[in-house]
């Protein structure tokens, strides 16, 4: 139970704060309180992720809210003696403003929180995720409770169809419409399913989600089995996630230990139970029709729809599956009622969306926004710009189903029309910032390699076409593509749309088209005059030495590996091109910027 | 588990107790409703890979063909068939990771270690391999080795991290 203490210490515990050293921060946090008799006074509460990995590990002390990031055990022991025992707060540790410096003390005042609208993640950063007293203090099984003795199923069905809540794993499916399916249709068992399998590289909302508040989602699997009137549920959560996977089996063993789960919950008379099913490293098991395959014990593919699942999935049964992040949202919905809910997001898109902001940006991390926020308040309000003094090129938002957006609509809305229009989807979350430095065709590349790796080979247009696209793109970033390859990779691509048997591959050429559209130049440099301006493709680079900055140290020639660089010492060096590799080590050696990579 | 790649008269003693612990955790589940990947897991944790002879007993404890075993076994990247190292380095290739540079981390490693990507060392110390994205996008780039996350890394902090996994 919750006991009186002054101060509590909120230090974060996911994957990120977690291999950045937070269990050594905890410990040196625990024996300086205790040196300092202060374990009775001061409470450290392992919360779920708060969002800015970039700054991990990071710790929020209450009640005052001040904001500490980048802590090292020494830096714990110093919070301690100066914060806590002083009452003065440690600067140093505050977070700097990117590009300005200037020192935030509270975590209200850092502008990467406060565009957020934090419903699906309210409680991830807050409770405690060891323990279920401090869900229940959130507030938590409320929701279950008031669906369970006030509600009818079909009610149930209704408010979430009210709240125009759209499936968040991807393609934006209504959820009240998929359980109203499922609750119509006839069958002698029925299941409800939490897709965790979430595999779209940028990702990672889901896998935050599961270690920051496991119990919501599991709240909601009840809420949608009574709904549907299923009695059993999986979770197929990916084996990549172990820290998910043990403190999601903490919550169920919590929840069977409370009567949450099991024979007769909250003395209802409805049983309801849930089992853990680990993937294994299948990409396609992320569509519906494959993961209930895979849990069936059988290869991960995919089959034809209809029938469709809620018909006929799961060992043949109805079956709803939800993704993690929708999931989440239900015991909102119940607790406050389809119309508060409703009131946040665009028209047509309701509520909020959960992105992993990554790649080329100041505050890396995961942000929830209301939907219909722009690209443009996201990418340089919440993420802080770009570093470096580099240049925006682009967002890669949806992942490998997904598309590219460059600078002239930044100021497009997110949400599911707006978003599909541009070619790109909103996905699961993903989004990925690109600077100047990365190579729109190369990335092109890494997705269709991608998808060929993860291509199940069930259906031939995904399983071929997609490996006659990746050769043309590998041809084109050696710098030996044609013209008329731009046309082939273009109808390919639409043929693969209209024919491939799932989602996987009806989507895998959006990064192909939509880099097609906004960075054709890219694409005509690479063939038409051999060159890369972003000095990805190592095939089209010249590494060259500028005798003017070149003071010859002969670290460079040192470093090359195939005695490419010559020249006497304290003379500018050169590099001979028929024998140079490309591998770029004298560039990365060079502290004079003499080099240059074209 | 054992750490040298010589048969001792322990290995086989630890051979049998796997056995015996496959056996019982499958007479325990092989009612339940396709319960083969998570028999497939288990297998893999004892044995650290999946030998012929393991699918076959699989097959055999589960009443079904060593096809169907075989066909999910190598449908799956996770299940290896060929022995590992006592340490599995990943190296995320997630677009984060890819933007940030993973590709040289992997050639980096590559040539540390002397093997290309999934193969393992002579001496059994490592495999290397790669996957779309841990979810650790934060920190990119970075690898996993085990089960244990290493990120912002740079060519020349491997020596550092590797050192960590005799």
């Amino acid at each position: 139970m919750i006991e009186k203490v002054r101060t509590q210490l909120l230090l974060c515990s996911g994957t990120s704060c977690m291999s950045n050293g937070a269990q050594q921060v905890k410990d040196s946090l625990e024996k300086a309180l205790k040196e300092a008799n202060l374990e009775k006074e001061v409470e450290i509460i392992t919360t779920g992720c708060m969002g800015i990995c970039e700054l991990g590990p990071i710790m929020v002390v209450y009640p005052d809210g001040v904001f500490y990031q980048r802590l090292t055990p020494e830096d714990a022991r110093e919070i301690v003696q100066e914060h806590i025992l002083k009452g003065r707060v440690v600067q140093r540790l505050f977070y700097k403003k990117p590009k300005s410096e200037e020192l935030v003390d509270m975590m209200e005042n850092i502008e990467f929180f406060q565009l957020q609208k934090r419903i699906v993640r309210r409680n991830c950063g807050v409770i405690d995720v060891t323990t279920i007293d401090d869900y229940i203090g959130a507030d938590g099984f409320m929701a279950l409770g008031k669906a369970l003795t006030e509600m009818t199923p079909q009610e149930v069905i209704e408010e979430i169809k009210k709240s125009g809540l759209r499936g968040r794993g991807g393609a934006g499916f209504p959820t009240g419409l998929k359980w109203d399916f499922a609750a119509k249709a006839k069958g002698e068992k029925k299941y409800i399913l939490c897709n965790a399998d979430e595999g779209d590289p940028g990702a990672f909302m889901d896998r935050s989600m599961l270690e920051g508040d496991a119990y919501s989602v599991l709240e909601a699997m009840i809420i949608g089995g009574y709904a549907i009137g299923a009695n059993q549920g999986y979770i197929y959560v990916r084996a990549e996630y172990p820290l998910a996977i043990e403190r999601l089996k903490i919550a169920v063993k919590e929840m069977r230990k409370h009567d949450l789960l099991g024979k007769n919950i909250l003395n209802t008379g409805f049983d309801f139970d849930v089992e853990i099913r680990m993937g294994a490293g299948a990409f396609v098991c992320g569509e519906e029709t494959a993961l209930m395959r895979s849990i069936e014990g059988k290869r991960g593919e995919p089959r034809p729809r209809p029938p469709f699942p809620a018909n006929q999935g799961l060992f043949e049964m109805p079956t709803v599956l939800n993704n993690v992040e929708t999931l989440a949202n239900i015991p909102y919905i119940i607790m406050h009622g389809a119309e508060k809910y409703a009131s946040v997001g665009t028209e047509k898109s309701k509520g909020t969306k959960i992105f992993a902001l990554a790649g080329n940006i100041y505050n890396t991390g995961l942000i929830e926004v209301p939907i219909g926020i722009t690209l443009r308040d996201i990418v340089y309000k919440i993420g802080g710009g770009i570093p470096n003094n580099k240049e925006f090129k682009a967002v890669q938002i949806g992942g490998p189903s997904g598309g590219c957006i460059p600078a002239q609509h930044l100021d497009t809305k997110v949400d599911y029309e707006s978003l599909k229009e541009l070619g790109a989807i909103m996905g699961s979350g993903g989004l990925i910032v690109i600077d100047e430095d990365t190579c729109m065709v190369d990335l092109a590349r890494y997705f269709m390699n991608f998808i060929q790796d993860e291509s199940c080979g069930k259906c031939t247009p995904c399983r071929e076409g997609t490996r006659v696209m990746l050769d043309i793109l590998n041809r084109i970033c050696e710098g030996k593509g044609k013209m008329e390859d731009l046309d082939i990779l273009e109808e390919l691509a639409y043929r693969i749309k209209d024919t491939a048997l799932c989602g996987l591959g009806q989507t895998a050429p959006n990064p192909v088209l939509t880099t097609l559209k906004y960075f054709k130049d890219e694409y005509i440099e690479h063939i038409r005059d051999k060159k890369c301006r972003a000095g990805v493709c190592q095939s089209l680079l010249r590494y060259e030495i500028d005798p003017e900055k070149c003071v010859g140290c002969t670290v460079c020639a040192k470093k090359c590996p195939v005695n490419a660089i010559t020249g006497e010492k304290k003379q500018p060096h050169k590099i001979d091109q028929n024998k140079c590799i490309k591998c770029g080590a004298c560039y990365e050696a060079c502290k004079f910027g003499a080099i240059s990579k074209r | 588990m054992s750490e040298t790649t010589t048969i001792s008269k322990s290995d086989e003693l630890s051979r049998q107790e796997n056995y015996r612990q496959l056996e019982d955790f499958i007479n325990e589940n092989k009612e339940k409703k396709g319960y083969l990947i998570p028999i497939l897991y288990k297998a893999q944790e004892l044995f650290k890979y999946l030998p012929p002879e393991v699918m076959s007993f699989v097959a055999k404890g589960m009443g079904i063909s060593e096809s169907e075993v075989f066909g999910v076994a190598t449908f799956y990247s996770y299940f290896k068939t060929k022995p590992i190292g006592r340490h599995t380095i990943t190296v995320c290739m997630g677009t984060a990771c890819y933007v940030k540079g993973a590709k040289k981390i992997l050639e980096e490693l590559q040539n540390k270690l002397g093997i290309k990507e999934g193969e393992t060392t002579k001496d059994l110390r490592f495999t290397l391999g790669s996957q779309p994205c841990f979810g650790s996008c934060g920190m990119a780039p970075v690898i996993m080795i085990d089960n244990n996350v290493h990120g912002r890394l740079t060519p020349d902090k491997l020596d550092e991290v590797l050192q960590k996994y005799k």
